[in-house]
């Protein structure tokens, strides 16, 4: 983490205040700044702690414990590889080895090529189109898992690098 | 119904597959019906449908692009392609109680639920029966929650009711997490105001006027759909105080998860509402007893208060007539994984599991024959394909050493290696770990890496032991339910599948 800039000085309090500043509220005051920030930086966090009056560990603690919540700066794109049950028995492991090699990043790891990040999701809820892959928020369904080549060109067309 | 009607399924599964843009290019062609969004049309894999209304009979359509809109409207011959028969057996053996109107309404309108009679059953309970008949009526009807655990509903209501005189909360529990289930959203996405109407019975059986639905936040639209329909219902005076006329008072808020599958866990879901890390809490006190602030809190499931209208409507009796012994009434399944049609089903408890998967879901995807049917998520197991005859209820599933869990049936074709479908639900239990206790915290990760040797054939004998005590011990010493049920997946396929294993132990050892 580094220093505060001038725009972050001035911490951002309408979240809270638009919760009433109720403690219990936590959750859904941190789901409404990482909206509108992105993720959840360290300063922003204490920006909260002070607001509800919160011990600064317990704020951290409830932001590091939920998956949804990012405490870093996402990647500049995102492609999410459903593993949910469903997609899981209908080759989604596959559709993920694939994706590793061709963007050179691991599933939950650092971003590889072109900015793309990689993420097994959980169930995305279109069991019947399985396996699913969700390139940057364009749902991609029926793949070609048996075809290596046609299987590229839909990636292609949805813009993988 | 006066005249044609254009039903359009607008439920996640749909939207997926298209249904937006075909109700946009419904919309644009002229002369079309009148065109009405509802929920779930249940065959997910024939998305996106509709459903052809008229006087004379309704016809559903499955797999249209956008481009076939103006033939739809036409009801051009081409179309008999893409016709669904209402004999297929997946819509023909269902039996929608919960179910009972979604796909018929549109979600997003109270007065459509007002015309189907949904709130009236709320509003003749008011006028006419005591909370204790309510409750005996659910007694009756031999309900018992569809979240998982299966405890009869009735025992529940008179734990909250009989607590000594002081507020008391009611909790819906919506923060459906296991992979491959999708009964709760289909209930928020398509039919709402069921759910409420279900709340009021419930509030005003044991006496809350305070209370929040808790929604896992990878549902945006059940979200925004649900709290929709509060706001319709406080506009119309469905919530809030004095509610249509009577003394029940209910306020309801939602409360949004953030990715924790340990918050379906009823301590842990209460910590979560009050803003904390959602780490379960040994019981007793049960949150029956002491929830929120310490105050009785009657915590059910979406699909047992979707259930309660219809319970009200037509008597306990009446609902306890479906099904069979111990498990009453009907249940709603998602059927997903290696079979031909997907979707959302309502049956009634009994039918044996071969019907459900293999008759309604019309056998395997892949073409094969089906290896086993996964049931209650990381927290189930598999029933064998010899095993397929059991009929499908609590007591019989639990006695092949899976559960019926809160709904989500996967069918498992040849393709699927039992070690590594077992890794698969380790690893979920091991990321969903809260930390809290050790035996979840370190046992989960334990039991991951000895079945990663399994799934790479490393394995040597002594490792199938240790797998096994590792099992006993985690299920016995975990605090609560996540870390018990972790090694049901792993023991169910060891039961029905030990020579995968056994086949695995070829290697050398770490």
């Amino acid at each position: 983490m580094g220093f505060p800039t001038a725009s972050d000085a001035k911490p951002d309090t309408s979240a809270a205040r638009a919760c009433g500043r109720r403690q219990d509220a936590l959750i859904e005051i941190l789901h409404r700044l990482q909206e509108r920030k992105g993720h959840l930086a360290p300063e922003v966090l204490a920006a909260v702690a002070r607001e509800l009056a919160l011990p600064p560990s317990r704020v951290l603690g409830v932001a590091s414990f939920y998956h949804l919540f990012r405490l870093a700066p996402p990647a500049p794109h995102r492609c999410v590889v459903c593993l949910g049950t469903a997609c899981f028995v209908r080759g989604g492991p596959a559709l993920m080895a694939v994706l590793e090699r061709r963007l050179g990043c691991r599933a939950g790891g650092p971003p590889g090529a072109a900015g793309w990040a990689l993420a097994a999701g959980d169930c995305l809820g279109a069991c019947g189109l399985a396996p699913l892959v969700m390139a940057d928020g364009q749902l991609l369904r029926d793949l070609p898992l048996a075809d290596g080549e046609a299987l590229a060109s839909r990636f292609t067309a949805a813009g993988l690098p | 119904m006066k005249g044609r009607l254009l039903r359009c399924c607008d439920a996640s599964g749909c939207r997926a597959a298209g249904g937006r843009q075909l109700q946009a290019a419904l919309a644009a062609v002229p002369g079309v019906p009148p065109l009405k969004p509802v929920g779930c049309l249940r065959l997910c894999s024939l998305g996106p449908l509709v459903a052809d209304d008229d006087p004379a009979g309704s016809v559903l359509y499955g797999g249209l692009c956008p481009a076939q809109a103006p033939a739809l409207v036409e009801r051009s011959a081409a179309m008999a392609e893409q016709r669904i028969s209402p004999d297929l057996p997946f819509l023909a053996l269902q039996r929608p109680v919960v179910l009972e109107t979604c796909g018929l309404v549109d979600p997003q309108r109270i007065d459509d639920a007002i015309a189907a009679g949904t709130y009236a059953v709320v509003a003749r309970m008011l006028e006419r029966l005591s909370p204790a008949e309510v409750r005996e009526q659910v007694r009756r009807s031999g309900l018992r929650g569809r979240g998982g655990a299966g405890y009869p509903t009735a025992l529940k209501w008179d734990t909250v009711a009989l607590q000594p005189p002081g507020p008391r909360w009611i909790v819906c529990n919506a923060d459906e997490g296991d992979p491959g289930a999708f009964m709760d959203r289909s209930v928020l996405e398509g039919d709402p105001h069921r759910l409420l109407a279900g709340l009021l019975i419930a509030a005003y059986a044991v006496g809350a006027s305070r209370g929040y639905v808790y929604v896992r936040a990878e549902y945006p639209l059940a979200i925004s759909r649900l709290r929709r329909a509060l706001e319709q219902a406080r506009a119309t005076g469905w919530l809030g105080r004095g509610i249509a006329g009577s003394r029940l008072d209910l306020e309801l808020e939602v409360r949004v998860g953030a990715g924790a599958y340990v918050c379906g866990e009823e301590t842990a879901l209460l910590a979560s509402i009050a803003g904390g890390r959602g780490t379960p809490r040994p019981r007793p006190p049960y949150p029956a007893e002491q929830g929120l602030d310490g105050a009785p809190t009657l915590i059910n499931n979406v699909e047992t208060l979707a259930a309660l209208p219809a319970i009200l409507r037509e008597g306990g009796d009446w609902y306890a007539a479906m099904g069979i012994e111990g498990s009453r009434g009907t249940k709603v399944f998602s059927l997903s994984g290696d079979v031909r049609y997907t979707g959302l089903l309502e049956v009634p408890f009994g039918l044996p599991l071969r019907t459900v998967v293999a008759t309604m879901g019309g056998g395997t995807f892949s073409g094969g024959p089906i290896k086993a049917v996964q049931t209650g998520g990381p927290s189930g197991g598999c029933v064998p394909a010899e095993q397929l005859d059991v009929p499908v209820a609590y007591e019989s599933l639990r006695q092949l050493g899976t559960i019926l869990g809160s709904g989500g049936m996967v069918v498992l074709g040849s393709a699927v290696v039992m070690p590594e479908l077992a890794l698969y639900f380790m690893r979920f239990c091991r990321q969903e770990s809260c930390g809290k206790c050790v035996p979840c915290r370190a046992g989960t990760m334990q039991l991951e890496q000895l079945l990663e040797r399994f799934v790479a054939r490393q394995a040597v004998p002594a490792d199938l032991e240790r797998l096994e005590s590792l099992c006993q011990m985690v299920a016995a010493t975990s605090l609560c339910g996540l870390g018990q049920a972790a090694p049901s997946p792993v023991l169910s396929t060891l039961r029905w599948f030990r020579q995968e294993y056994e086949a695995a132990c070829g290697g050398e050892g770490p």
